[in-house]
C-alpha cells in the first residue's frame, strides 16, 4: 500500500520489449483476435510496415501499475485515452501519481494521473483512475 | 447503414464469456502478471475473494465473445484494418470472478468526425452483467476510424 497523498507517485513497472509471442498470447487471452496485431500480411495490406501492440495491452499493464499499489476492490473507474502505436519491441513503463484525494459521497476516493511512455519518450496512454483509499 | 449520427441510439446485443480459471491465468501470462491473486485461488481466497477476481480490463473482451466480432463493423461499411482505439473507459459497480456468466450489451452513444472527415469516431456505451443480472461494469468504448488511402479491400 501506497500513502496517498497528493503528489503522491506508485511505483513505475517497466515492461521488458513487447514479443511478437506476447501479442498472440494476447490476442487470444484478451479475446480480442483482430488480425492487424498478429498477422504481418493484413498489416501490410493496411499500408504499415509491421504488426503494432493492441492498445488494450498498454491498458493491462497499466492496470497491474494499479492493482500493485491498491486492493482491486477498491478500483471505482479507470479510463485511457489512446495517444501513440506501440510497435512490436516497443518498452512501456508505466507511471502514476496521485492528483487529489477528496471525499466522494461519504468514500475517501484519489483521482490518479497515469501515464505508459516508451523508451523513445513517445506518451502512448493518458488516463486516469478513482480508487477509494483509507 | 453506415458511420454517421443516425447510429446514435443503436442497440445491438453483445457477447456472453463464462469466466474460467484458466482464461484468466492466460490472460495473466499474455499480461506478465506475476500476483499471485490473479492465478492462485488459495491466494485469492486469503485476500478475502472467493475466487480468482477479472482483472480491471480483462471485461473488454465480454463484448468480443462472439462468432464475428467485427462484423458489426463491416456491416456500416468499416474496413477493420482502419480501426484504431481511441479512448477506453470502465466504470466498475461490483466485482467479477471465475465462474462467473458475463455478457455484454451496447448502445451507440456518439458519432461524429475530425479533420474533416479523415477521422471518424464512433462512441458505445457497453453495460456488462452477471449471471444474476446485476451490472458489474459499464465501458464506455470510443473507436476510431481513419482514412485507408490507397489500400486494396
Amino acid at each position: 500500500m501506497v500513502v496517498v497523498t497528493p503528489g503522491t507517485a506508485l511505483e513505475d513497472l517497466v515492461i521488458p520489449p513487447i514479443s511478437r509471442t506476447t501479442l498472440a498470447l494476447f490476442a487470444g487471452a484478451s479475446g480480442d483476435h483482430h488480425p492487424i496485431h498478429i498477422d504481418l500480411d493484413v498489416a501490410k495490406s493496411a499500408g504499415l510496415d509491421d504488426v503494432f501492440a493492441h492498445g488494450m495491452l498498454s491498458m493491462a499493464y497499466l492496470a497491474r501499475l494499479l492493482t500493485n499499489a491498491f486492493p482491486i476492490e477498491k478500483i471505482r473507474s479507470y479510463k485511457v485515452r489512446f495517444a501513440a502505436i506501440t510497435p512490436v519491441h516497443g518498452r512501456p513503463t508505466c507511471t502514476g501519481r496521485v492528483r487529489e484525494v477528496q471525499d466522494v459521497g461519504g468514500e475517501r476516493q484519489a483521482t490518479l494521473d497515469l501515464t505508459v511512455t516508451l523508451a523513445d519518450g513517445t506518451v502512448t496512454l493518458a488516463g486516469e483512475a478513482v480508487v477509494a483509499v483509507d | 447503414m453506415a458511420l454517421d449520427s443516425s447510429l446514435i441510439g443503436q442497440v445491438r446485443p453483445g457477447g456472453t464469456l463464462l469466466v474460467t480459471r484458466s482464461r484468466l491465468r492466460l490472460f495473466a501470462k499474455a499480461t506478465g502478471q506475476t500476483d499471485p491473486l490473479f492465478t492462485d485461488v488459495e491466494a485469492a481466497r486469503k485476500k478475502g475473494h472467493p475466487d480468482l477476481p477479472v482483472p480491471p480490463t480483462f471485461y473488454f473482451g465480454v463484448d468480443l465473445e462472439m462468432p464475428d466480432a467485427l462484423g458489426y463493423l463491416r456491416e456500416i461499411g468499416v474496413d477493420p484494418r482502419a480501426l484504431l482505439h481511441g479512448e477506453q473507459e470502465f466504470t466498475y459497480h461490483q466485482m467479477a470472478y471465475a465462474g462467473d456468466e458475463l455478457t455484454s450489451s451496447s448502445v451507440v452513444a456518439d458519432v461524429f468526425e475530425k479533420k474533416g472527415g479523415a477521422l471518424k469516431f464512433l462512441v458505445t456505451e457497453v453495460p456488462i452483467v452477471n449471471q444474476h443480472g446485476t451490472t458489474v461494469v459499464t465501458m464506455r468504448n470510443t473507436l476510431v476510424v481513419r482514412e485507408l488511402a490507397g489500400v486494396k479491400a
